[in-house]
């Protein structure tokens, strides 16, 4: 019998392109509580995956007791005795919630669903990890933190032998957190192991019996919770060296402030609130936090796309209020939305057409398009940018992704922008294309043009930002020169989490 | 699979078209002549093949020029392989398909080869045509317009009814004077706009889906236009005795043997297809249809957009409505019953995507043709209605299998 409950030794996943986990090891005791920790990418969510059975390893081995096993599919790890309870919940909202527990796996009697035995094991259920919930109200009407403690209730109902929880707590309040705690120290007492992430690290040295930690894929180590701080922590996520994938930068950002953001708050109160920053010609102000800082709300919302409650913005000294794309533009502003695939490209439309498309009036008269214009234009900005392709003509989901990028980024300069917002520019683009990205920022800046940009990638705010401002939970809290930032600097701050 | 390309110099696969071209031509022109010069060289067993060698001649000799002048901008070269042979088939396995049934209905009747079966065609397809360029712009945004054949009956109605003889017994307005032709007309077509503005409202404002939208304008322009239609002194009964300058702009022969709804249907193709790929408008349905958020972020006005896409297919299924009251000289409340279903699945298998998107006006001109020579060659040889639904079912599932299958590929 092995001291471990699960091993997992050697652990290596590639996706094209990139190495995301290389040979990374985890070893859960039976009973405790794991914590696994690292920054965005560092491969966390991808090992846990692995586990789970969503991805398949390249290579490395997992134990279960001491055996070996090789998970395919995700009812398998079920069956195993391995649960995952995901960041966000969702449940079929317009079912009882016992259904949603026991899908798959009714109580039957006959050929028909037996309901008051279902009742009565949900009951049960909830009595064994104190939950006071209703089996037979819709899922919908629960808060997302009792949808989170049912969720948990689930997988104890599988009498998982490993519960994986990825952030249980970025919905909770405090008072739910303590709860959730209190019920995973129920399931310790059961013999249960919890695999536990999260970035909040006062919670992982309060509830955790080790922690693993993880950077770039791989792995950097294992430590009793009563042997590290903090401040340890962070340096472990962190230590890495800034090696050489930058341009230099010899930019250097004037006095004249082009955009001030005062006091800005969205009517979500989980959202960005209280938000003040001044972005400086030719400057690269970079806005760096963990997943959920509502960087990308924040920059939708200066754009346009969401609504303000209270706060202004303010250009070249004149407060402006945006109230469509059309207006933002008309304001100098251009933005490069996170998520290129959903709410970037078109791909089954040519590169010209998506070159063009942010600058199509500018083309037309009466309504009718100047082919040899747009024509033009396209292929002096794909030049100048350097996108590779056969042909403007060419549909623009066969482009790799570093290429659509560019596109992407040339479609805004065609409108002349002042200011570029740029959410997180190079993700998921290969290296060699992430140095020309940098490189277009750098020319930009140099023309007098202002760059905001929102990165989750440390080396990339420290490499190209003049400033950072670093966000959590939706507030600033701080905003750190060049010269005076560095990785333990930014992630102290961007999980200064409320108390 | 291996592909082994083989390479021809562009000039010389120019030359062979060419050759061929005009062979057939001369050919063509020999036959047709010497019909005319009183010495005809071949049977009337063939009735007017000679005119269609003379067609098909032209067509080739035309595409072996264009490829020899504009070699420079396709490339010198011409390779073929055995996948571009596949795809090619693949791309126009409804061209073939329709050629084999072509053939085989001439072979039982070769009637089927008079030229003026072609214009009857054509002339068939022209009203089915307008609709369906109409719905293909609900369906280039991954919608639907179910009240476009509504809108037929309505425009159909209102148009008649104004535009009958001071003669006619039953008029619908006894009192009415003769008023130009043109006003009835482009009331009616208003008319439907105003409702084509009730579908572009649902979806843009409420983000209602295209589907539900326009089925509940569909019952709404059902029941409206059946209230008008059943106005004393008229009750219901069908409108009749038609004005002579109405009919003629639906029935008036050019040379006498062409139906001047060809020209008619050709001039609203050409516009369409520049609305589609010359126009802001037209780029932006594509961008909607290809990536609605997207779009949104790139600015682009997606509430007018959608609106101008539901007034406009109103507007061309009441000029078709009004065409088709003209044509047969009548119009009841059931006028266009179901056309909307006909000019999706004539687009459909001209290749709009239903995801959206995807779709040009040359794929459903072939689209509504297609329908056209199908159940006109069927009927030329004398098939059931019955079978004739079948084999147009079949004929909508095959081919949009064999147009996703291309997708699939790649």
């Amino acid at each position: 019998m092995s001291e471990y409950v699960l091993e997992m030794e050697h652990i290596s996943k590639s996706f094209p392109g990139v190495q995301a986990l290389q040979d990374v090891f985890l070893k859960v005791k039976p009973g405790s509580v794991h914590a696994l920790v690292g920054e965005n990418g560092a491969g966390k969510s991808t090992l846990m995956k692995c586990l789970f059975g969503i991805y398949i390893k390249d290579s490395g081995e997992i134990r279960l007791d001491g055996k070996r096993v090789e998970i395919t599919n995700s009812k398998q790890a079920l069956d195993l005795g391995i649960s995952m309870i995901h960041q966000e919940q969702h449940p079929i909202r317009f079912r009882p919630v016992m259904e949603n527990i026991w899908l798959g796996r009714f109580p039957k009697r006959g050929i028909a669903v037996d309901k008051k035995a279902m009742i009565q094991k949900t009951r049960h259920l909830f009595e064994e990890v104190g939950l006071d919930i209703d089996p037979e109200v819709p899922a919908g009407t629960l808060s997302p933190s009792n949808l989170q403690l049912v969720e948990i209730a689930k997988a104890a109902s599988y009498h998982s032998k490993v519960i994986i929880m990825d952030e249980p707590t970025s919905s909770l309040t405090e008072n739910e957190t303590e709860h959730l705690f209190q019920i995973i120290r129920k399931l310790q007492t059961h013999g249960c192991a919890v695999i536990y992430i999260s970035h909040k690290m006062e919670e992982i040295l309060q509830i955790s019996d080790e922690v693993t930690i993880m950077r770039d894929g791989k792995y950097v180590g294992t430590w009793p919770a009563t042997e590290l701080t903090t401040d340890e922590i962070i340096r472990q996520m962190v230590g890495r060296e800034l090696t050489n994938r930058f341009p230099p930068k010899d930019t250097a950002p004037g006095q004249e402030v082009v955009l001030e953001v005062k006091d800005l708050c969205s009517p979500l109160p989980r959202s960005f609130q209280h938000v003040s920053f001044q972005l400086h010609r030719g400057e690269i102000l970079g806005i760096g936090g963990l997943v959920g800082a509502q960087r990308t709300e924040l920059v939708e919302a200066i754009f346009g796309l969401r609504s303000i409650a209270s706060g202004e913005v303010v250009k070249d000294h004149k407060k402006f209020s945006v109230q469509s794309v059309d207006d933002a533009k008309r304001h100098g502003l251009a933005l490069l939305t996170e998520e290129r695939r959903a709410t970037g490209i078109f791909g089954i439309l040519s590169v010209l057409d998506n070159t063009v498309i942010a600058n199509q009036r500018r083309y037309a008269r009466h309504g009718v398009l100047n082919n040899a214009r747009r024509v033009r234009d396209a292929k002096e900005i794909t030049e100048q940018l350097n996108v590779k392709t056969p042909s403007l003509d060419e549909q623009m989901q066969y482009l790799s992704g570093g290429n659509q990028q560019k596109v992407l980024i040339g479609r805004w300069l065609l409108t002349d922008p002042d200011i570029l917002i740029l959410d997180e520019p190079t993700r998921g683009i290969d290296v060699g294309a992430k140095y020309e990205i940098y490189c277009i920022m750098l020319d930009l800046v140099k023309k007098g043009k202002s760059i905001l940009m929102v990165s989750s990638e440390m080396p990339e705010l420290l490499g190209m930002a003049d400033r950072i401002m670093v966000m959590c939970e939706g507030r600033v809290t701080g905003i750190l020169d060049r010269k005076e930032a560095d990785q333990v600097s930014i992630m102290q701050l961007a999980t200064q989490y409320r108390k | 699979m291996a592909q082994t390309a083989k390479k021809l110099p562009r000039k010389k696969y120019a030359m062979v078209f060419i050759l061929i071209g005009a062979v057939c031509s001369a050919v063509g022109a020999l036959l047709v002549f010497s019909e005319y010069g009183g010495l005809p060289l071949y049977s009337k067993k063939v009735y007017d093949l000679p005119w269609y060698i003379l067609m098909v001649g032209v067509l080739v000799l035309f595409y072996g020029i264009y490829q020899r002048t504009a070699s420079r901008r396709l490339g010198e070269e011409v390779s073929f392989s055995g996948g571009s042979a596949k795809s090619f088939f693949l791309k126009y396995a409804l061209i073939f398909a329709l050629l084999v049934l072509v053939i085989v209905v001439i072979c039982i009747e070769p009637a089927f080869l008079k030229l003026d079966v072609m214009f009857d065609i054509l002339a068939q397809s022209s009203i089915k045509l307008i609709i369906a360029l109409g719905i293909c712009f609900t369906l280039l945004i991954a919608g639907t317009d179910l009240s476009a054949g509504r809108m037929v009956g309505l425009a159909a109605v209102i148009s008649a009814s104004m535009l009958q003889k001071p003669t006619y017994a039953s008029r619908f307005f006894p009192n009415l004077p003769q008023v130009p032709v043109i006003l009835p007309i482009l009331l009616a077509v208003l008319a439907c706009m105003c409702f084509g503005t009730l579908n572009g409202f649902l979806v843009a404002k409420f983000g209602m889906h295209p589907f539900i939208a326009t089925l509940a304008t569909q019952v709404i322009i059902y029941g409206a236009c059946s209230l008008y239609f059943d106005m004393p002194p008229n009750n219901s009964q069908p409108i009749g005795g038609v004005r002579q300058d109405f009919q003629d702009l639906a029935q008036f022969k050019l040379f006498g043997r062409i139906s001047i709804l060809v020209p008619i249907a050709l001039g609203v193709t050409l516009i369409i297809w520049f609305v589609l790929n010359k126009t802001v408008f037209g780029k932006n349905v594509y961008a909607i249809g290809g990536n609605t958020e997207a779009a949104v972020v790139s600015g682009v006005n997606v509430f007018r957009t959608i609106m101008g896409i539901f007034i406009l297919a109103s507007a061309l299924s009441g000029f078709g409505g009004v065409l088709e009251a003209a044509r047969t000289a009548g119009a009841t409340n059931n006028y266009g019953t179901g056309y909307e279903l006909d000019a999706i699945a004539a687009c459909s298998v001209g290749g709009v995507s239903l995801a959206g998107g995807v779709g040009k006006v040359s794929g459903i001109v072939v689209g509504v043709l297609i329908f056209t020579v199908i159940q006109y060659g069927l009927q030329f040889i004398g098939v059931s209605p019955m079978w004739q639904q079948i084999i147009k079912g079949i004929i909508i599932a095959v081919a949009v299998a064999i147009d996703l299958s291309k997708y699939h590929k790649k």
